[in-house]
């Protein structure tokens, strides 16, 4: 069975392409550094990237690969380090500077105005004089040349807001060669389309790679990389740690590469004694802000007692999961049960209800949702519970009693500064969370759902955080773990589910899977497409 | 691309020295009009002092100015931590006097200490009203508070004159007032009291304005609502995620900002003209934007800088008479200046003082670099 | 009903909506660029003020419009700093503006022409009068057309005829120039603007001294033009039923030139039922005038289509990481 992108190409004429191309490089970066803080996000960074090719850069969130790419398409500076285009050094100073030596840029999000037309879209910032007319009527002209070269089919009237996300993005890439852009950076672009629009994509791409573009795709989705790149790179934590021809390699090298070989943080835990059915997800479809569907029907159940554990890449609607099952999203459709009884998570206050029912939810993102950093600590430490009795009669709100029992939290948890009464923004990540942790954690819940728990966490905290987890799972709670960071899933979960593209594409159990067999499921490829190719 | 990462202000810088800078710049830039038109700044400050504080008389006046400014400030501060800006105090406050005399009529033959509480209810009443109608379309159709108000103060206007005109006029009076409030009815200045304050106009809704100071301090710190409602003003993200209703939280707000904005009404129509005129809100709604703007939306910040710009209005009444030349209205350029500054010029000093601060402890920049490298993460 | 009748009442709507328009033009060009802005009636009443003072002093009524314009830019910009480069709230900028015309005005009104705060009564040189077009008095006798021509379209003030002017110039600015659709977009999406290279705190700055300029002649109009001085408060709230105009014209210039006629039309309305009887009941002046507010409110509530405007407004734009 063929690979419907490549029509029957097979590697060897792959292969006699890069041989052909390799003679020149069209981008190449020396030693890049840069800092941000304390965050060393790109170290002594090189790489080649040779005219004419599909270059991936493939890595796990944080990585540093769009770190990397800003840098080049001049959104940042690097602290050091040398960027070369076609053999001559360039200090890319500002985005202008980069397109006019030919490096264009495709965003994750992207940089359209939503009520102009294709056509003024494209034609915006590269308008050839004051009088628009003559610009607009060149840009027609060249859109349709364009869109002949290189298969990218638009309709330059239609307004952006009208039409699809995969016609969006050909919009963006019509930008990039509107203006002259030799070299492509693509980030994440599959992210936002459909399994359709995604191959119509790599069509595109490989018609601009016959016409001698260069393309640089940014990617953790493995089945891309192999289908359309001729070379890959993978960084990680900062680093590039290899380049492969891709001809040469395959997923399991890749994912290996990845996600590394890391000492695992073993968590003390005895065995899991599961006992009914706590939550219970049934069919969920869920819509992000843009009315993208991000979760994509997705079932499953989690007990008393054990910790079910989501993997997977971010961006593969484990947020907008985790949002709605919590009550802060309304869902497209599906059931949400706790115990057996569905959950009506409507409308403003459907995570009230959620916590009423005996959910409680440790987010992803603390400082967004979790906590209001400009309170103080005790205040945060009634966020989502003010109704309980406990903090006063009435509207009275007994701050004295509140603050009583935050003092006790902060012993409890150890969280420092052992200060009530101090702005939580003061707090270091790993005690913001501890704040967070407690409070859901302190209001015996049936069901627990955490997010990323020990992100932007100093490691000491992170083992107090992990205990406690399992603490609630020994003493019959169900939880719902979900992380981006393999190794926290591996060690906390009882059973491992694995998120992509908004489903749940295989599930493995910890004692017995592999890094690689779960990176490989985090990267799309499952068991079924893998026969496939 | 690097900005240098500066730590917060601390509290008293926040709250008591950036409102002092920007009222001295706003203090400096006038002095510089008046120098400019050839009169002596100094003293004309002088005057004003006198005017405000000179003697008993000044004093009571003055504390009658700061009366209204305490509602009006409250009622923008209390909706300034929802997080909305309510320009709607002038047409709050004033067709709060259609519900207040709606009461004082009808009433105005018993004790005033039985009309004056319905009086209240009935501004709170309408006042309130007033200020739901664009708390709901705010948050039930998304219309933006700050437009809606502003047009519902030109609406409150067109339906006061028509009431008053030809609703309220007795027949056979010229002015467009309403009719008089009898002797019984009417409330007692505090002059009758004190006489220190003989021949003033402050009268005893000055007491309800410090009772709703205290009020407002207590909702604001110390009941569940206030705390849903602070939340709501730093975070919509986080109140979704404690699961408050943010649409409730705002048309409760803005309800409770325009009863208050309608305790003008009663300190006016029962208080000091003893029937409904035209106008008689003066832009004491604007003031109360500079007043919850330096007050920095705390009640005791209110209630200076209620006296203050109390002090001011009075002061700069009685600056004509001292300084020919200098009219009243150098107090409103006064006034703008202070809005201008603290509210949209922050900027201006802002860094600067945070620079200072950064510099002079070191250690706390440490603790900011860190703070700032969390949020890096990509 | 005589068409005598019909014809004053549509020559006041014309003089009533000029300055609406010229004021509701120049906030459009400041909210297409993402800058919200209320002191449209703050710069009008200084612009107002500048322009009689200079014109009484000077005697020349092209001086008083050049001082007008000035004031306006300069608030403007004042303004403008504010909100682009100090990033502050821009609806409290514009509040403050409205604030200080009003005591600033009348101040300075006060200190130099010690006439209560109004400036001295124009003579002929120093405001704009009657323009006559050509062929006027000749075809007044053409039935219907000819006092059309003669009445209503000709015998305005030039600074009618550029308000209406600025219709189309801002529709081809607006639309048909580079810069027209920069300023577009970057009330839209200022990232994109900025990711194409170009500069969103110009392309503001820019956006806001038109405005200036617009409401400098929406100034003059008020004190030398319409009227013979500068009145305190002479503008009235003019400036917020402009803004009303701009919202309800779903910020476009052709819309809002037939939003500020109505709004013009209704004010002349009000004008003419004052005390008149219709059935035997007063009418309700003041429902008329409260109309351009109830519209509005009644259009942004969604009612009546949706008034949706530009979705980078009133936030000052930072290069955020």
């Amino acid at each position: 069975m063929t690979d419907p992108v490549h029509n029957g190409d097979n590697p060897a004429q792959r292969s006699q392409r890069t041989a052909a191309a390799s003679s020149d490089l069209a981008i190449e970066l020396i030693k890049i550094n840069k800092r941000f803080g304390a965050v060393h996000a790109n170290r002594d960074i090189d790489l080649k990237v040779r005219r004419g090719t599909v270059h991936g850069i493939v890595g796990e969130n944080g990585a540093g690969k769009s770190t990397l790419m800003s840098i080049l398409y001049g959104f940042y500076t690097a602290d050091s380090g040398e960027i070369r285009v076609n053999g001559t050094p360039h200090a890319i100073t500002d985005s202008r500077h980069a397109l006019a030596l030919g490096i264009g840029m495709v965003h994750q999000h992207f940089m359209l105005v939503d009520n102009f037309s294709i056509l003024e879209n494209v034609v915006l910032g590269a308008e050839d004089s004051a009088m628009l007319g003559p610009s607009l009527a060149r840009a027609r002209g060249e859109l349709t040349r364009l869109a002949k070269e290189y298969n990218l089919d638009v309709n330059p009237d239609a307004i952006i807001e009208d039409v699809s996300v995969g016609t969006q993005q050909r919009v963006e890439i019509l930008k990039a060669l509107y203006r002259g852009a030799d070299v492509l950076i693509l980030d994440e672009p599959t992210g936002v389309l459909t399994p359709n629009e995604a191959d119509d994509l790599f069509r595109v791409l490989e018609t601009l790679r016959a016409q001698g573009k260069t393309i640089i795709l940014i990617t953790h989705k493995l089945r891309e990389i192999m289908a359309i790149t001729d070379y890959v790179s993978v960084m990680r934590q900062g680093q590039m740690v290899e380049t492969l021809e891709t001809k040469n390699t395959n997923p399991e090298q890749l994912a290996e590469l990845m996600v590394g070989r890391r000492v695992l943080l073993r968590v003390e835990k005895g065995p899991a004694t599961p006992g009914d059915t706590f939550l219970s997800v049934e069919n969920l479809v869920v819509k992000d802000d843009l009315g993208v569907v991000r979760v994509k029907g997705v079932s499953f159940t989690v007990r008393a007692g054990e910790i079910v554990g989501i993997a997977g890449v971010a961006g593969n609607g484990q947020s907008e999961l985790l949002e709605s099952v919590s009550g802060m999203r309304d869902q497209t459709s599906g059931t949400v049960r706790l115990k057996g009884t569905p959950l009506s998570l409507e409308g403003d206050d459907g995570a009230h209800r959620a916590r009423q029912a005996g959910l409680a939810h440790v987010p992803e993102d603390r400082q967004r949702m979790g906590l209001i950093t400009a309170f103080e600590e005790w205040e945060n430490a009634m966020l989502g519970y003010e109704d309980d009795p406990a903090y006063g009669k009435g509207i009275i709100l007994d701050a004295k009693a509140a603050r009583a029992q935050a003092r006790e939290r902060i012993e409890k948890f150890d969280i420092r500064p052992a200060n009530e009464r101090l702005k939580t923004a003061s707090f270091s990540g790993g005690n913001q969370q501890k704040i967070v942790l407690a409070r859901e954690m302190e209001r015996n819940p049936d069901v627990l759902i955490v997010g990323q728990p020990t992100r932007g966490v100093d490691i000491g905290a992170i083992e107090f955080i992990h205990n406690q987890i399992i603490k609630m799972r020994d003493a019959g709670k169900a939880i719902l773990l979900v992380s981006v960071e393999l190794d926290e899933i591996r060690s906390l979960s009882d059973r491992i589910l694995v998120m992509f593209d908004g489903n749940i594409v295989g599930e493995a159990d910890p004692a017995t899977a592999t890094e690689l067999e779960l990176g490989l499921m985090m990267a799309g490829v499952t068991d079924k497409k893998r026969a496939a190719e | 691309m690097s900005t240098a990462i500066l730590k917060p202000l601390p509290r008293w810088a926040d709250v008591v020295l950036l409102p002092l800078l920007n009222l001295l710049l706003a203090f400096i830039v006038s002095g510089l009009v008046v120098l400019a038109i050839g009169q002596d700044p100094l003293a004309a400050l002088n005057a004003i002092t006198t005017g405000a504080f000179g003697n008993g008389y000044n004093i009571g006046y003055t504390l009658y100015y700061s009366t209204n400014f305490i509602f009006t400030g409250l009622a923008v501060a209390v909706a300034a931590h929802a997080g909305l800006f309510n320009i709607g105090g002038n047409g709050q406050a004033y067709i709060a006097g259609l519900g207040v005399i709606l009461v004082a009529l009808p009433m105005q033959f018993l004790p005033w200490w039985v009309t004056f509480p319905v009086a209240v209810v009935a501004g709170a009443a309408v006042g309130g009203f007033w200020g739901f109608i664009p708390g709901w379309l705010q948050a039930k159709r998304g219309s933006h508070v700050v437009i809606t108000t502003i047009m519902f103060n030109f609406i409150a206007a067109a339906i006061m004159v028509y009431m008053v005109v030809n609703v309220l006029k007795p027949p056979g009076v010229l002015a467009p007032e309403s009719a008089m409030i009898a002797a019984e009815g009417r409330m007692p200045k505090l002059g009758t009291f004190i006489p220190w304050f003989r021949n003033t106009d402050v009268n005893f809704t000055l007491i309800l304005a410090l009772l709703c100071l205290v009020g407002a301090y207590i909702l604001i710190w110390h009941t569940r609502f206030g705390f849903a409602m602070r939340a709501l003003g730093h975070n919509p993200t986080a109140t979704r995620y404690a699961g408050m209703s943010n649409s409730r939280i705002i048309m409760i707000v803005m309800t409770m900002s325009g009863a208050l904005a309608g305790m003008v009404a009663v300190n006016q129509v029962v208080g000091v003209q003893y029937r409904l005129v035209l106008d008689y809100v003066a832009d004491a709604g604007f003031v109360g934007i500079a007043v919850a703007l330096m007050g920095r939306n705390h009640p005791i910040g209110i209630l200076l800088a209620a006296l203050l710009f109390g002090a001011l209005y009075q002061g700069g009444n009685e600056l004509q008479y001292v300084i020919p030349g200098l009219s009243k209205e150098m107090v409103v350029v006064i006034q703008a200046l202070v809005i201008l500054f603290t509210g949209a010029m922050e900027g201006l000093f802002r860094p600067g003082l945070q620079r200072i601060f950064t510099t002079l402890s070191p250690g706390q920049k440490a603790e900011a670099v860190a703070r700032n490298t969390v949020k890096s993460e990509s | 009903m005589d068409l005598a009748l019909i014809l004053s009442t549509l020559d006041a709507t014309i003089r009533l909506s000029t300055p609406l328009l010229l004021a509701c033009l120049a906030g459009l060009y400041s909210e297409r660029a993402g800058v919200f802005d209320i002191g449209l009636e703050g710069k009008m009443l200084a612009a107002a003020f500048a322009a009689a003072a200079v014109a009484a002093v000077s005697g020349n009524v092209w001086l008083g419009l050049l001082a007008g314009i000035a004031v306006s830019i300069t608030t403007a910009a004042l303004q403008g700093a504010a909100a682009i480069t100090l990033k502050g709230n821009q609806l409290i900028a514009g509040v403050a503006i409205n604030m200080l015309a009003v005591g600033l005005t009348t101040f300075l009104g006060i200190q130099w022409f010690a006439q209560g705060g109004r400036t001295p009564q124009l003579k002929a040189g120093e405001r704009f009068t009657e323009i006559q077009l050509p062929f006027a008095a000749e075809l007044q006798g053409v039935p219907v057309l000819g006092p059309i021509y003669a009445d209503l379209i000709s015998g305005h003030n030039l600074l009618v005829y550029i308000a209406f002017l600025a219709v189309p110039i801002t529709w081809f600015v607006l639309y048909r120039t580079r810069f027209g659709l920069r300023l577009r977009a970057v009330g839209e999406n200022p990232k994109a603007v900025d990711t194409a290279g170009i500069s969103v705190i110009l392309l503001r700055y820019q956006a806001v001294l038109i405005t200036g300029l617009l409401c400098g002649f929406a100034g003059a109009f008020f004190s030398i033009a319409q009227g013979s001085g500068f009145g305190n408060n002479m503008t009235a709230g003019k400036g917020f039923i402009a803004l009303a105009a701009l919202i309800f014209a779903k910020w476009k210039p052709v819309p809002a030139m037939f939003t500020c006629l109505l709004f013009g039309f209704l004010d002349a309305l009000q004008i003419r039922l004052q005390g008149v009887e219709v059935f035997g009941v007063g009418v309700p002046v003041q429902a008329i005038q409260a109309l351009p507010y109830i519209l509005t409110v009644v259009l942004l509530a969604g009612f009546i289509g949706k008034a949706v405007g530009p979705k980078a407004g009133g936030v000052a734009y930072s290069k955020e990481r």
